[in-house]
């Protein structure tokens, strides 16, 4: 019984492997009018032809290109965090790693903030987890105007590739999850891939570093949240191996 | 005497060695690298990011900029480092034949930088950038209708050859050479770069420009093979 679920679940995953397959710019993923063209792909005729490098999701009607590198682009609605460039009359200007410069401005502040003196808030250098609020032709609005948003303080930033986001999140958030239990630290994944990491002490936080950093490059693998839990018992192991060390040395 | 035999005794039509890579400069946010037997070339991307001075923005669509570089240990004898009038002209070429497959039409006012670099050189650089290039801005998430496929044709005495080294370029007997650098858009067989140094019928012209295709679709099949590995290893 057990065997037949389980050969039925590799089926499923090998579906899957089946439905996403690297394309390059120019080749064509289907054919036919069953299909529509999603982001990075257009019709060419009967074809339905890739615009970008990518992995091709096939898994439903509308085909579209899920980007495998290259430079975070801002949307309505995302997450980020980013570090304070410059303080203006009215608002701040922020670096949210985009080509496109970004903007909080003073009424989209949550708390109140002296109309003199807005480095009081927030001030060059600082770190701000924002939410992106509009995206106009020329630059991008941001709003800390929500739960958990604004400035951040203490604990410490890592960068990721922004397309490596959804894998560090995981479905429905269960590689973060597991992160955030192994090592137990506070994280926030901003969409851009800007991560902050909030620990009790400094160990735990590298631990939390070390452990991104394996799931951001053992990102194309299939299974990655069961391969990143026997890294964390290695890990542990490991960990208690040197805790045994020490206090060996420490007994002579 | 009649030219019959290749220095490096390849075919009229055989390419030398070539070998591909993506993903060499980990700063970069695409970056490439393709070798015709001794030539070497190497391609990073940067962008789309913002351009300053601004007067250089075009709010309609984004800037792209190409910068051709052969490094001075390239060659045999010392090159001057830094930017020359055949640097530029490279530049401006490779500019022009990456141009036509490039979409930038959602990044207004930024620019996206290619960096070119010849780290060794053995005649058909600039084709070698361009196969670069190409690879390099697709590895960067850049929307593209199609590659780009880049070869050296030439013509020596009254033979049309595929893929020169210096030794060819420099031949004088006969007729002497006639270099062509070519490139191709695979799928559509346009062509987005034609140069020609030296002297050449139309005739000729028409059947090196033929030879080019051909050569081409090796090159493709090469790109193709490269990016497909891309997170598999």
């Amino acid at each position: 019984m057990i065997a037949k679920e389980k050969a039925e679940e590799k089926e499923i995953v090998e579906k899957k492997g089946a439905n996403r397959e690297i394309v390059i710019p120019g080749e064509t993923i289907v054919s036919g009018s069953d299909f529509l063209p999603g982001e990075g792909t257009r019709r060419e005729g009967e074809e339905i032809v890739s615009l970008k490098f990518g992995l091709a999701d096939k898994s439903d009607r509308l085909i579209k290109i899920i980007p495998l590198s290259g430079i975070y682009m801002p949307r309505r609605g995302n997450t980020v965090i980013g570090r304070v460039v410059d303080v203006l009359f009215n608002g701040w200007l922020i670096d949210i790693y985009a080509p496109y410069s970004s903007f909080l401005s003073l009424k989209e502040c949550s708390k109140f903030v002296s109309r003199n003196d807005l480095a009081e808030a927030q001030d060059i250098g600082d770190m701000v987890i924002t939410k992106v609020f509009s995206v106009k032709r020329k630059g991008v609005d941001l709003t800390t105007k929500s739960r958990g948003l604004g400035k951040l303080e203490n604990g410490r930033i890592i960068y990721i590739n922004s397309n490596k986001v959804p894998r560090i999140i995981g479905k429905e958030g269960s590689m973060i999850n597991l992160i955030k239990e192994e090592s137990k630290c506070n994280i926030i994944v901003g969409q851009n891939g800007v991560i902050w990491i909030k620990g009790n002490t400094l160990e735990e936080e590298i631990f939390a570093e070390k452990a991104i950093r394996f799931v951001a490059e053992k990102s194309f693998i299939e299974g990655l949240t069961e391969k990143t839990k026997e890294w964390f018992e290695e890990e542990k192991k490991k960990s208690k191996a040197e805790k045994k060390e020490v206090k060996k040395e420490e007994k002579k | 005497m009649a030219y019959t035999k290749r220095p490096d005794g390849r075919k009229f039509d055989e390419l030398r060695e070539m070998e591909a890579k993506v993903g060499i400069i980990k700063n970069a946010d695409g970056s490439a690298m393709f070798r015709f037997g001794d030539t070497i070339a190497i391609a990073a991307v940067y962008g789309p990011k913002p351009l300053h001075p601004q007067h250089l923005q075009n709010p309609e669509k984004g800037v792209l900029r190409v910068n051709y570089d052969m490094l001075s240990f390239s060659v045999t004898e010392r090159k001057k480092p830094g930017p020359s009038r055949r640097s530029q002209e490279i530049s401006k070429v490779t500019e022009w034949a990456l141009a036509p497959v490039l979409n930038l039409d959602n990044y207004p006012n930024t620019v996206v930088d290619i960096h070119i670099s010849i780290i060794q050189a053995n005649a058909s650089t600039r084709c070698a950038g361009i196969n670069a290039a190409a690879l390099a801005l697709a590895h960067a998430g850049i929307e593209m209708k199609d590659l780009v496929c880049s070869v050296s044709v030439g013509k020596i005495d009254d033979k049309i050859v595929v893929d020169l080294i210096k030794e060819e370029e420099d031949y004088e007997d006969g007729e002497g050479a006639t270099d062509i650098p070519l490139a191709f858009l695979p799928k559509s067989g346009e062509l987005s770069l034609l140069q020609l140094d030296g002297r050449s019928s139309i005739e000729k012209l028409k059947e090196a420009i033929e030879a080019g295709k051909k050569a081409c679709k090796e090159i493709y099949e090469l790109q193709k093979k490269t990016l497909k590995k891309v997170g598999k290893e």
